[in-house]
């Protein structure tokens, strides 16, 4: 796919976070918080870093690979694909609906194009990611692996595992993004759970290559993730500490962790909207 | 009652080790990984010649069945092993999500099952295995008998697509089913044709089922012996076919009786054809340490135990 520049990646985010809100409003239920949060992010990754194909093969040989371990993020992934052309945008009203291929978490269950792992019950994605990378590796494909996770998410103990697993395995062909918003359901990570500032120092003491990142600077994104990507092949798994704020730029929604898991009702939609150029058109 | 000659007494673990390293050789898409427990799980031969396509996990084992997952990306077909105990409660909610539900072709490899671990004791004697694996949606169970049959499930297993749980032992048993057979999953083994009752056996149990059968066959009653080597898909109607000449029938098996072999040919019968059933497994128990002999007959799950079910059933029939 053609890399687009950061102004039009703005284009890009502003209309996946108009979807993420109107999925979550419609189905009354969802995680707007991080989606919003993270569309930069995705928007980069789909729409200029990763090299990938619509056209969905499982394997995924050639190609760089994503999975999302905070799957309850899944709004801000379903519109993304569906912009990125992987499936029908008009497909994004069945969100959490009856029969719909787009789950409250993504699965590859019902064969929506771009999923290539169940999420949701957190703390799976790096482990998964890191089978992925060996895959690749043996497979002499020159591939990368991503994988998002969320910083509350680094307190479910399989991540650990699977961070010594990949310096161990000397997996360096995997890039790990942690979304570092300092929110989690019942609170502020660093209430809920004393380890968030931390976190760097404990990835290097695992043998993990370190980085940081702007999550909502495309000229910052675009710059890490290239630097990341040089970085890959030198023995070490990458990691990027990605700071972003849950809800951005929605004023209302920013600040704390009350959107992390509700929708808004028709005012709250409407004053969002307003605050988000439709770039790309609503589905 | 026909004769069963034992080749040898052999583990069924070394019997998935074998089939591993032939699948090492045949397969070039086999890979393997241990939670630090080769020697145990007979996979250091697979190891040594083929290091490129074995990871060692260490103890570690949710980001084992993770990985493990990963792997089935790019058209790999991943083996685990590690005890049945940490193949199955400990991993859960990974094989739930990563593998069941995301349809991943993983096999996961479980050793030292149910009580026969011995010594170690309960912590490691999970006995609700094939009750937690049979649940999962599209997860198929199997559980061989002996060492020939083990290494021929490690081969059906790799060219089957979907995940699959194999449950095998520690205890050297009696190697008494054909050298190089073909397994077939989902298909019961006939090993007698009898008239007064259904014996359904598997793993370690089959052999006590024979046992059994042969001491019924000198009381007058003639056993029907069937080896359920696969408890999911389970072969229906082989054992509707047993159940409709015999008209009652006894399950045995090294787990609990919620869950296992019994519960699921329970099911069936209440579903289609009741009959009268008696199941031989261990009743709401955790197990002890102790010797494998010492514990199969401390738990009921000795061929006298099985003769006592068929004498029980033989009187509500």
């Amino acid at each position: 796919m053609a890399q687009l520049s950061a102004i039009e990646l703005s284009q890009v985010s502003s209309q996946v976070r108009r979807d993420i809100l109107r999925m979550v409003h419609a189905c009354k239920s969802g995680h707007p918080g991080g989606s919003l949060g993270c569309a930069d992010y995705f928007a980069a990754l789909y729409f200029n870093i990763l090299n990938h194909t619509p056209d969905f093969k499982m394997d995924g040989i050639g190609e760089d690979v994503f999975f999302l371990s905070n799957g309850h993020i899944s709004p801000v992934f379903y519109s993304t694909l569906a912009r990125a052309g992987y499936f029908p945008v008009s497909e994004l009203s069945t969100f959490r609906r009856l029969n719909s291929r787009l789950q409250g978490h993504p699965t590859t269950h019902e064969h929506l194009p771009g999923i290539r792992i169940a999420s949701g019950s957190l703390g799976q994605g790096v482990s998964v990611a890191c089978g992925a990378a060996l895959s690749k590796k043996l497979n002499e494909d020159k591939g990368l692996v991503h994988v998002l996770m969320g910083d509350g998410e680094i307190e479910e103990g399989q991540n650990w595992e699977a961070f010594m697993f990949a310096a161990h395995q000397k997996i360096d062909n995997l890039i790990v993004t942690i979304d570092f918003n300092g929110q989690q359901i019942d609170g502020s990570t660093r209430e809920v759970m004393g380890i968030g500032n931390d976190i760097e120092a404990k990835l290097l003491a695992f043998g993990w290559d370190v980085l940081h990142m702007d999550g909502h600077n495309f000229e910052d994104i675009l710059k890490v993730m290239n630097i990341a990507k040089s970085h890959a092949g030198k023995g070490k798994p990458i990691f990027i500490m990605m700071k972003t704020e849950m809800g951005y730029p929605v004023d209302f929604m920013m600040g704390s962790h009350k959107w992390h898991g509700v929708a808004p009702n028709d005012q709250e939609l409407e004053n969002a909207l307003s605050q988000l150029p439709e770039t790309l058109g609503d589905y | 009652m026909k004769k069963f000659e034992v080749q040898n007494v052999k583990d069924t673990r070394s019997g998935f080790g074998a089939g591993l390293s032939v699948l090492g050789k045949e397969n070039p898409k086999v890979v393997a990984l241990c939670a630090d427990l080769t020697g145990s799980l007979k996979m250091d031969a697979f190891q040594k010649a083929h290091p490129e396509r074995f990871f060692q996990a260490g103890i570690a084992e949710a980001n084992m069945m993770g990985v493990a997952a990963g792997l089935t990306i790019g058209g790999w077909i991943p083996f685990t092993g590690t005890f049945a105990n940490f193949s199955t409660g400990r991993v859960y909610d990974q094989i739930r999500q990563s593998i069941a539900y995301s349809h991943k072709n993983v096999k996961i490899c479980a050793s030292h099952a149910g009580l026969t671990l011995g010594e170690d004791g309960a912590t490691h004697q999970i006995l609700e295995d094939i009750g937690l694996m049979k649940m999962l949606p599209g997860m198929t169970v199997i559980n061989p008998c002996d060492y020939n049959q083990t290494m021929a499930a490690t081969l059906a297993v790799a060219k089957h697509q979907g995940p699959v749980y194999l449950r095998f032992g520690r205890p050297a048993v009696p190697n008494f089913t054909p050298e190089n057979q073909t397994f077939e999953i989902g298909k019961a083994v006939m090993l007698n044709e009898g008239k007064d009752v259904s014996i359904f056996a598997t793993g370690h149990l089959v052999w006590k089922a024979i046992q059994a059968g042969e001491k019924l066959a000198e009381m007058g009653i003639d056993a029907e012996i069937i080896n359920i080597h696969t408890i999911k898909p389970l072969d229906e109607d082989a054992i509707l076919k047993s159940i409709t000449k015999t008209g009652c029938a006894v399950s045995a098996e090294e787990h609990q009786m919620n869950g296992g072999l019994g519960d699921s040919i329970a099911q069936l019968l209440a579903r289609r054809m009741p009959a009268p059933l008696e199941m031989v497994a261990v009743n709401d128990s955790f197990g002890e340490s102790g010797t494998p002999d010492e514990l199969m007959k401390k738990y009921g799950l000795e061929a006298d135990n099985i003769v006592a079910a068929v004498l029980e059933v033989l009187k509500r029939k």
